[in-house]
């Protein structure tokens, strides 16, 4: 806990100031951004929009948190959520009772017990086989749309289930169900992983298998977990944004979602070679991706350049966080002041440390 | 002649006999030597695999649907995908150093924007193409020294280009813009005949025949690397066969600068002192270091080549679309790394042929074939099976490597 305001100011500084950038540009462009009104019970404004339409996103970048503080990737999350949507809707229309409650919650858990079962496939390749994640996941990535469309026949598939509907746009105490599943997830999470022994483990696991194994770690257990997790977070996603427009499209279900997905894991400051990670960060990552994708529409540009700024903040953020990046900005800004000799004085050293390799 | 490597005890007793003697028999000798020296067997296993495959989803085509193994459906395959080729090329040189390269998709995207483009505002063809030929280099280039000066992994280094190559289309025109220029159509659509003569073909496979009686004979030679030589003049044979097999066979200037391409990057990777560093950064990035080899050079030197490859790659999705497109090639590099990967390259770096990536590709177009010959398939079967093929040869590669160390 000591450490946590150091860590705090070196990792997460940066994307909380690209995001708060953003809050004013958006405020810039348009006053009425903040403002959130109450209307028939539920909230309404910008941020509302923003919290809903990351929720996705941030379930899914929490999966893939643990997966990378494993050494990990999964690249499979988007193919996955399209399976898990295609899953749950065609159990809808196929059922006799397609808009009843009940329905929709064995839709949910066929769905999500579909993902998992992908998961174990994922975390079966990566840890028993030890096939590189990277690769092991690419199967499910290519193979996965495919197999989703096998699930829909082709069709995008339209249900019409109210109580499947809620979980996508549904609103309690006025709050966006969606965001409020993300969270509680997330939250449990948080407390799972770093209320007890299970984060130290999977961030052991991720600096050495080989070396946590022989201290006594299941290894293999908690890679295996990991894939597992990110399955589920990934159905749950899926559910989400089939619910969201209450039809299932293999096609474009969650497409790229992954690379969204791990570009708020990166900019939340969770480092892509394991061993440790941030789940503050990457809630802060994921709020970052959406607000951008919010921002660029309501300043007047049209959406299709998303993809140009999402390369650029990228870029930015990589560059500061690296640990190269910062020394070369850190010699530019210390050889002016003090005499010839740019040798690296005590000051920057820590710094470095905590930013590289902690 | 490339410096060997790898010890060779075997090698040097012959050396000094050799000299004096034998020295009509040196040359030939020296090559099919050198060809053994540096790659040992158990490299051929995954290409074999590869080329094994793919004859025998031929077969199983030919045997199944009427005319899947006339020469020309065969010749289409590279026809419809020398693209797919040119790409996986780069994306070898990529991954053999133990990297990876997201981009290359949005790149080809971007290639038939920038020529579409160039050439909507009136450029001549040649400006056009040395244009985007420019841009896909240049991007490489910048990606390959984020990832080196900057230490940004590969993944996220690429996946930046991969969206920064999408917005620049989008910056270009949201709308598809055609390509109306003379020269495109010429090199999209020139038939150039290559049929073979019968006199012709039989030169070439008494040739091939000559060749493998010679291999057989100096087996001794040759040991582990025979059976590879001899399925090399075998696939010669049947190529030669095939370009006899139909008078009206035609092709277009797409697959000439595919396989020149192929032919370009096999001389670089095993002729030169830049191919070798290149093996030896993806076998060990520091023991490259140590050696003294100029691994910052190469590693940014490879991105560049991949970018270049994409973007010649997006010329030639451009001829066999003749428009750009901002949504041209989503999903593309998927394409190209399955190639590599079924091609028999391993992900991890250090090991892997060019010649397989080319096998990976034309299994790719197989399948694609097979359903469209089909007709009752659906098109998401070559996903699936993509990913099934994926899997298969991740997990044979894993067997193999596993064995040996």
């Amino acid at each position: 806990m000591r450490d946590a305001s150091r860590v705090f100011s070196s990792t997460l500084l940066w994307p909380l100031l690209v995001l708060l950038a953003l809050l004013v540009v958006n405020v810039v462009a348009n006053p009425g951004f903040l403002e959130v009104r109450v209307q028939d019970g539920r909230l309404f404004g910008s941020l509302v929009d923003i919290v809903r339409n990351g929720a996705p996103v941030l379930l899914i970048a929490l999966g893939m948190t643990l997966v990378i503080a494993t050494r990990g990737i999964d690249l499979s999350v988007g193919a996955v959520a399209a399976i898990g949507g295609a899953v749950a809707c065609v159990y809808m229309v196929s059922s006799p009772d397609e808009s009843g409650l009940g329905t929709a919650l064995v839709a949910c858990a066929l769905a999500l017990a579909t993902c998992v079962a992908l998961g174990l496939w994922n975390g079966f390749l990566v840890s028993v086989l030890g096939i590189q994640p990277i690769i092991a996941t690419l199967v499910l990535l290519v193979a996965g749309r495919g197999l989703a469309m096998l699930v829909t026949d082709g069709q995008i598939t339209t249900v019409n289930n109210d109580s499947f509907r809620t979980i996508g746009v549904g609103f309690v105490l006025g709050l966006p169900v969606a965001a409020l599943v993300a969270w509680a997830v997330f939250g449990l999470t948080a407390l799972l992983v770093r209320r007890t022994a299970l984060g130290m483990l999977v961030e052991a696991v991720g600096i050495n298998p080989e070396a946590s194994r022989l201290a006594g770690v299941r290894a293999v257990t908690i890679r295996w977990t990991v894939y597992v997790f990110s399955g589920l977070c990934a159905g749950l996603a899926g559910l989400m944004i089939a619910a969201n427009t209450s039809a299932a499209d293999a096609n474009n279900a969650g497409l790229w979602i992954e690379l969204d997905a791990i570009l708020a894991v990166v900019i939340g400051g969770t480092s892509l070679a394991g061993g440790r990670f941030s789940l503050a960060g990457t809630f802060v990552g994921a709020l970052l991706i959406t607000t951008l994708a919010a921002t660029i529409p309501n300043i007047g540009i049209p959406s299709e350049t998303n993809y140009l700024f999402k390369a650029v903040v990228v870029i930015v953020v990589c560059l500061l966080q690296s640990p190269k990046a910062r020394a070369v900005l850190r010699r530019r800004r210390t050889t002016p002041a003090p005499p010839a000799p740019p040798a690296p004085p005590e000051s920057p050293t820590p710094t470095l440390a905590k930013a590289g390799t902690r | 002649m490339s410096t060997q490597l790898r010890p060779a005890p075997a090698t040097t007793p012959p050396a000094p006999g050799g000299t004096g003697p034998r020295g009509t028999g040196r040359p030939s000798r020296g090559r099919w030597h050198a060809l053994r020296t540096y790659q040992p067997s158990g490299r051929f296993l995954p290409i074999l695999a590869t080329l094994a495959l793919f004859l025998g989803m031929l077969q199983v085509g030919g045997l199944r649907y009427e005319g899947f193994t006339s020469s020309q459906v065969i010749l289409n395959l590279l026809t419809d995908n020398a693209f797919l080729v040119v790409l996986a090329v780069g994306m070898t040189f990529v991954i053999l150093t133990g990297g990876i390269d997201l981009s290359v998709g949005s790149v080809v995207a971007l290639s038939t924007m920038v020529a579409a483009w160039t050439l909507q505002d009136g450029w001549s063809p040649v400006a056009a193409i040395v244009a985007t030929l420019t841009v896909g280099t240049v991007l490489g280039l910048l990606t390959g020294m984020v990832i080196h000066f900057f230490d940004v992994q590969p993944f996220i280094a690429t996946l930046a280009g991969m969206f920064l190559a999408r917005g620049l289309c989008y910056l270009i025109s949201v709308e598809s813009i055609p390509i109306r220029d003379d020269t495109f159509f010429f090199l999209a659509s020139e038939p150039i005949a290559i049929a073979l003569a019968p006199w012709q073909g039989g030169v070439v496979i008494g040739l091939l025949a000559l060749g493998m009686v010679a291999a057989v004979v100096k087996r001794a030679a040759l040991r582990s690397a025979l059976l590879p030589v001899l399925v090399g003049l075998g696939v010669g044979m049947w190529v030669t066969l095939l370009l006899m097999g139909d008078p009206e066979l035609t092709t277009t200037y797409s697959v000439v600068i595919a396989l020149a391409t192929v032919a370009v990057a096999i001389l670089v990777l095993h002729r030169t002192r830049f191919g070798r560093t290149v093996y030896a950064i993806g076998g060990s990035e520091a023991s490259a270091l140590l050696m003294g080899l100029r691994v910052g050079f190469v590693k940014v030197a490879v991105y560049a080549v991949s970018g270049f490859c994409a973007s010649l790659g997006g010329l030639l999705f451009a001829f066999y679309m003749l428009s750009g497109y901002s949504l041209h090639a989503v999903g593309m590099e998927l394409d190209a790394i399955a190639a590599v990967v079924i091609g028999g390259t391993l992900l991890a770096g250090g090991r892997g042929l060019v010649v397989g990536s080319l096998l990976g590709v034309l299994v790719l177009g197989t399948i694609q074939t097979f359903i469209s010959f089909d007709g009752t398939l659906s098109s998401w079967w070559t996903k699936i099976v993509i990913g099934a093929l994926v899997l298969l040869f991740v997990v044979m590669q894993r067997v193999l490597t596993r064995r040996q160390s």
